[in-house]
């Protein structure tokens, strides 16, 4: 017997694994080079 | 190539590109998935699971292109001893591997429901895997030279022999048999309809900005940290 898939919850799933993915790929490099930047600044001033 | 070689002309310029690739990439990608989701049409056979195709595509594009980026970076670290070549390739192997992960992830959801199955092992799909595996490997190459302090040139050299893959994952369709379909477009000429090409072309644009933007974000905290750690050094000799 064929299961039946309800094609929205796959497309539903593609489209959250990507945003979350891309989202916090794109949140922690911003955060990592502000703290770097941050970082150089100091070191500076020291 | 090498007037944007000296770091104080990199950062001007990253200093407003990082912000226009950013807003233009989020925007346009977000705009390629409000169009996906809910307002381009559902496919004759593949059904709604053709919404899927408009983030697969632009990831499995940039999981290639990141790798493409790795090995001419390298190729400009070995040759012309570039100084920012390493950062740049440095900098786009994580977001590389981030789209593979996500072009593996988003195939093998689209897969169960149009093939049966989550996976296959085939030659597209192997390949792309080791594309994931080669990423994993070039990051922890590069992250142990960079803190034991070794040659650049160990990580330039695996990025240029890696970039074999490159060809086999775009051939492999062509070359074995697959449950993958072959390329839908090519130079100049495409199989698929308005409709869907617009969209792809849109999702290809807004990733590629983004890409684009997290790669130049890479690079400025990787250039930061080095120079941070100079002028410690410095002020350590000095004192």
């Amino acid at each position: 017997m064929r299961e039946a898939l309800n094609q929205w919850n796959f497309v539903i799933a593609a489209y959250a694994v990507t945003i979350i993915g891309t989202l916090a790929m794109v949140g922690w490099s911003w955060l990592s080079m502000r703290r770097a930047e941050r970082q150089r600044e100091k070191a500076r001033g020291r | 190539m090498h007037g944007y070689a000296n770091p104080a002309r990199f950062l001007r310029i990253a200093r407003w590109l990082t912000p226009v690739l950013l807003l233009s990439g989020l925007l346009i990608t977000a705009g390629t998935m409000v169009y996906g989701l809910f307002l381009a049409p559902a496919e004759r056979l593949q059904g709604e699971t053709v919404r899927i195709l408009f983030i697969h595509v632009p990831t499995v594009w940039l999981g290639m292109a990141g790798w493409s980026t790795i090995a001419i970076s390298s190729l400009m670290e070995l040759v012309w001893r570039h100084p920012l070549a390493a950062l740049a390739a440095r900098g786009a192997a994580v977001p590389g591997a981030l789209f593979t992960a996500l072009g593996l992830a988003t195939g093998s959801i689209w897969g169960r429901p149009a093939w049966g199955t989550w996976w296959v092992w085939d030659g597209r799909l192997t390949s792309f895997l080791v594309l994931l595996f080669l990423y994993l490997g070039y990051i922890a190459l590069a992250g142990a030279v960079s803190r034991e302090g070794g040659s650049s040139r160990i990580p330039a050299i695996f990025g240029l022999v890696g970039a074999i893959n490159i060809p086999i994952i775009h051939y492999s369709v062509l070359w074995w048999n697959s449950l993958h379909q072959p390329p839908s477009i090519g130079m100049g000429n495409s199989s698929m309809s308005p409709e869907f090409l617009w969209g792809l072309g849109a999702g290809v644009l807004g990733f590629s900005l983004l890409f684009g933007a997290v790669v130049l974000m890479r690079m400025r905290a990787l250039l930061a940290e080095i120079q941070a750690e100079a002028r410690l050094r410095r002020k350590a000799l000095e004192a």
